[in-house]
C-alpha cells in the first residue's frame, strides 16, 4: 500500500459528483472536445456518444483498477491504450448491431473515442491508484458530467438549428431555423456560449463574497 | 470534379473539410499551442509529418489486416502503431538533427494524443483510399491543419493588444474565433462541383 | 549491479520491474484484448449482417416499386456475373423481381461531388419502360435546410419516378443527357428541376444518374434476359 502515491479516497457522494460539476471533463478540464463538437448536432447522437464514452470509461477503469498491482510503471500507458481500444471495438459493433442508422450519423467518432483524452487521463489520474469501488463511481461520474455537457450542446444546437428536440417539434412552423447551429460553426459559437455563461456565473460569485463581508463588518 | 481525383481529395482535405475547422479533430493542441505563430508553425509542421507517416503505415496495416481476415483488430493496432511512430519519429529526428529536434521536439509527444493523427488513419480506411490517394489525403490534412494553426495564431497575436470583457477571455473567446473562421472556411464548399 | 542501484537511488519508490513482468503484462492484456473483441465480433457479426441486409432491402424496394425480392450481380463490359462468382470485376448492380419473380427493375449505386462532400445514392432503373424509377440518398454532407432537401423534397423526388433514360439507336448510351434544369423549367423528361437555392446538390444528382446511366444501361439492356431468369 505504501507504494501508493495517493491516499485510498472513501466512496462519498463527492466521488460520483465532482464528476458533473466541479471538474466536469467538458467544461471545466476542456478534454475530449472533438466528439463534444462533432457529434451534437443532434440530441439523440449526443445521448449515445455520451454513453458510449460513459461505457468505455467505467470499464477501463474498472478493469484498470482491477489490474492496478499487476501492471509495471514502464508499460501502464500501452497498456492503458490497449484496454481502451478493446473496449472501444466492442462499443463500435454493439452500436452497430443496435442500429446501422445511430452509427452512420456518428460514423468515424465512435472509434474516435479511443483518443478521447478523458478516459486516459481517469485511467492514469485515479483508477490506477483506487480500489475498484471508487473508480467505478468517479468514472459514472465523469461519464454522466460528460454525458450532460453533450446534452447542454446538443439540445441548444437542435433546438435553434432546426426547431426540433429529439426530432419533436418545439417552435411553431413559422420559426425560420439557424442552419449555421447544426454546421460545425455552431459548434464552437454554442461551447463558447456556454463557457461564457459559466465564467460570468464564476465572476458574479465572486464580486459577490467580499461584497456579502463588507456589509456585515 | 471528378471525387476521387488526387487534387479534390487535397483540396477537400485542406480546404473544404478542413479537420479542425469542419471536422473538429485535433482541437486540444488547436486551443493549447495557437498562441504564438512560431509555435503554431513548428506544431503544425511536425503533426503534417507524423499525420504523412501514420498514413503509410495504416495503409500497409490495413491491409495486412485485411489478408490475414481480422479487420476487427483495426482499431487497437492503429493506435498502437501511432503510438509508436510517433516515438520512432521523435528517436530518428533526435539522432540525426539534434538542431531541428531542439526546435520540434517537445511537441512530437503531444501529436500522440492528438485525435487527428487517427482520425485521418480512419477516414482514409472508410474511403477505402488507395496508396496515392492516401498521400494526397494526408498531405492535405496536415496542410489544412496548418493553416488553420496559423489562422489563429495570427489572430490571437493580435488580439493581445485588444481589451476584452474579463469573463471571455481564455477558452470561450478562442473557441468563438474558432467559430468564426469555421463559418469563413464553409465558403469552401462548392469548390468541387461548382463547375460542372 | 552498480547501475541498478543507481536506478534504484533515482527511483527509490519504483523497484526494477524484470522484463518478464513487463512482458507477461503486456501478452495478458493483448490476449484478454483479443478473446473480449473476438467474443463481441462473433455475437454481433449475424445481427450487423442482418441490419445491412434489411437496410439495402428497403432502399431496392424504395427505389424500385413493386419489388419484393432482389439478386446480386456484378456487371462490366465484361458481362454479367452472379456477385458471388470469385474475381468478378465490376460494380455490383441489384436486380429486384415482384412476388411472382417477374423483373421489375435493377438498382445502382452512383456517387458524385456534391456541394461539401461526396454525395452517393442508391437509383432504380427499369428497363422496360427505360427509365428511372427512383432515387434514395445513402450518404451525404449537404447544407440541412437547402441541399439536405434533395433526399427528402417530395417536389424534387417527384423527377425520379419516371425520369427518361431511353437508350440511342445503336444502343451505345442514352438518347439524351439526363440534366438538371434551372427551378421551374423542366419542360422534357430526362430533365431535372433543379431545388431553387441547391443547384449545386440538384446537379450533381443529375450528373451522377447520366454518367451511370450512360454506362450501364446499355450493358443492362444487353444482359436482361440472363437477369430475367436469375432468380433461382
Amino acid at each position: 500500500m505504501s507504494v501508493l502515491p495517493n491516499q485510498q479516497e472513501q466512496i462519498t457522494a463527492d466521488t460520483f459528483l465532482r464528476g458533473l460539476w466541479q471538474e466536469n471533463p467538458v467544461f471545466v478540464m476542456l478534454l475530449g472536445l472533438c466528439p463534444v463538437l462533432a457529434v451534437t448536432n443532434s440530441t439523440m447522437n449526443a445521448i449515445a456518444m455520451g454513453l458510449a464514452t460513459t461505457f468505455v470509461l467505467v470499464a477501463s477503469s474498472t478493469l484498470v483498477s482491477l489490474l492496478r498491482k499487476a501492471i509495471p510503471k514502464q508499460v501502464r500507458i500501452a497498456t492503458y491504450i490497449i484496454i481502451i481500444a478493446t473496449f472501444v471495438t466492442m462499443v463500435d459493433y454493439l452500436i452497430q448491431a443496435i442500429s446501422l442508422d445511430l452509427y452512420n450519423a456518428l460514423g468515424a467518432f465512435i472509434q474516435l473515442i479511443v483518443a478521447n483524452c478523458v478516459i486516459l487521463g481517469r485511467a492514469e489520474a485515479y483508477a490506477s491508484k483506487q480500489k475498484v469501488g471508487a473508480a467505478v463511481v468517479n468514472a459514472f461520474g465523469m461519464g454522466a458530467g460528460f454525458t450532460i455537457a453533450l446534452l447542454c450542446l446538443g439540445t441548444v444546437r437542435e433546438l435553434l438549428g432546426a426547431g426540433t428536440i429529439l426530432g419533436f417539434q418545439i417552435f411553431s412552423a413559422n420559426f425560420e431555423p439557424w442552419v449555421v447551429m447544426i454546421l460545425p460553426p455552431g459548434g464552437f459559437f454554442v461551447l463558447g456560449a456556454w463557457l461564457l455563461l459559466f465564467e460570468y456565473l464564476k465572476q458574479r460569485k465572486e464580486r459577490k463574497l467580499p461584497n456579502a463581508e463588507g456589509a456585515t463588518s | 470534379m471528378d471525387p476521387n481525383s488526387l487534387i479534390f481529395i487535397f483540396l477537400n482535405a485542406a480546404l473544404i473539410n478542413n479537420f479542425v475547422l469542419a471536422l473538429f479533430l485535433g482541437l486540444c493542441p488547436f486551443l493549447g499551442v495557437s498562441a504564438k505563430r512560431e509555435t503554431a508553425w513548428n506544431m503544425g509542421l511536425a503533426t503534417m509529418f507524423v499525420m504523412l507517416v501514420s498514413s503509410v503505415s495504416a495503409y500497409g496495416i490495413n491491409w495486412l489486416l485485411k489478408e490475414l481476415d481480422i479487420e476487427f483488430l483495426r482499431l487497437i493496432c492503429y493506435i498502437a502503431v501511432i503510438a509508436s511512430a510517433v516515438q520512432l519519429v521523435e528517436m530518428t529526428v533526435k539522432k540525426f538533427s539534434p538542431s531541428l529536434f531542439r526546435a520540434q521536439g517537445i511537441f512530437l509527444p503531444l501529436i500522440t494524443t492528438n485525435c487527428a493523427i487517427l482520425g485521418l488513419a480512419l477516414f482514409q480506411t472508410f474511403r477505402e483510399y488507395n496508396f496515392l490517394q492516401s498521400l494526397a489525403f494526408s498531405i492535405g490534412a496536415g496542410v489544412g491543419f496548418t493553416i488553420a494553426l496559423m489562422l489563429m495564431a495570427g489572430l490571437r497575436e493580435k488580439l493581445e493588444l485588444a481589451k476584452v470583457p474579463s469573463v471571455s477571455q481564455g477558452a470561450a473567446m478562442s473557441l468563438m474565433l474558432a467559430g468564426l473562421l469555421s463559418l469563413a472556411f464553409m465558403r469552401f464548399a462548392g469548390l468541387g462541383g461548382s463547375h460542372a | 549491479m552498480s547501475s541498478t542501484d543507481q536506478a534504484q537511488l533515482q527511483n527509490p519508490l519504483q523497484p526494477q520491474t524484470p522484463s518478464f513482468a513487463m512482458l507477461r503484462t503486456l501478452g495478458g492484456i493483448a490476449m484478454l484484448a483479443g478473446f473480449l473483441v473476438v467474443m463481441v465480433f462473433q455475437w454481433t457479426k449475424p445481427i450487423i449482417e442482418e441490419n445491412k441486409r434489411i437496410a439495402i432491402e428497403k432502399a431496392i424496394f424504395k427505389v424500385v416499386p413493386g419489388a419484393a425480392s432482389r439478386k446480386n450481380f456484378v456487371l462490366s463490359a465484361a458481362g454479367l456475373f452472379p456477385a458471388e462468382t470469385p474475381d468478378a470485376q465490376g460494380e455490383t448492380i441489384y436486380a429486384a423481381y415482384d412476388a411472382n419473380g417477374e423483373l421489375q427493375g435493377v438498382a445502382l449505386e452512383a456517387a458524385a461531388t456534391g456541394y461539401q462532400d461526396v454525395i452517393r445514392i442508391l437509383y432504380g432503373y427499369s428497363p422496360a419502360c427505360q427509365c428511372v424509377t427512383g432515387i434514395k440518398v445513402l450518404k451525404m454532407a449537404e447544407t440541412p435546410g437547402l441541399g439536405y432537401k434533395i433526399a427528402f423534397d417530395p417536389a424534387f423526388l417527384e423527377n425520379f419516378v419516371a425520369l427518361d433514360g431511353k437508350l440511342n439507336n445503336d444502343k451505345s448510351g442514352l438518347e439524351n443527357n439526363i440534366v438538371a434544369v434551372k427551378h421551374g423549367n423542366k419542360s422534357q423528361p430526362w430533365q431535372v428541376d433543379s431545388i431553387s437555392g441547391a443547384t449545386i446538390s440538384s446537379k450533381a444528382i443529375a450528373r451522377m444518374i447520366n454518367d451511370s446511366g450512360q454506362r450501364m444501361f446499355p450493358l443492362i439492356a444487353k444482359h436482361l434476359s440472363e437477369m430475367q431468369g436469375g432468380r433461382e
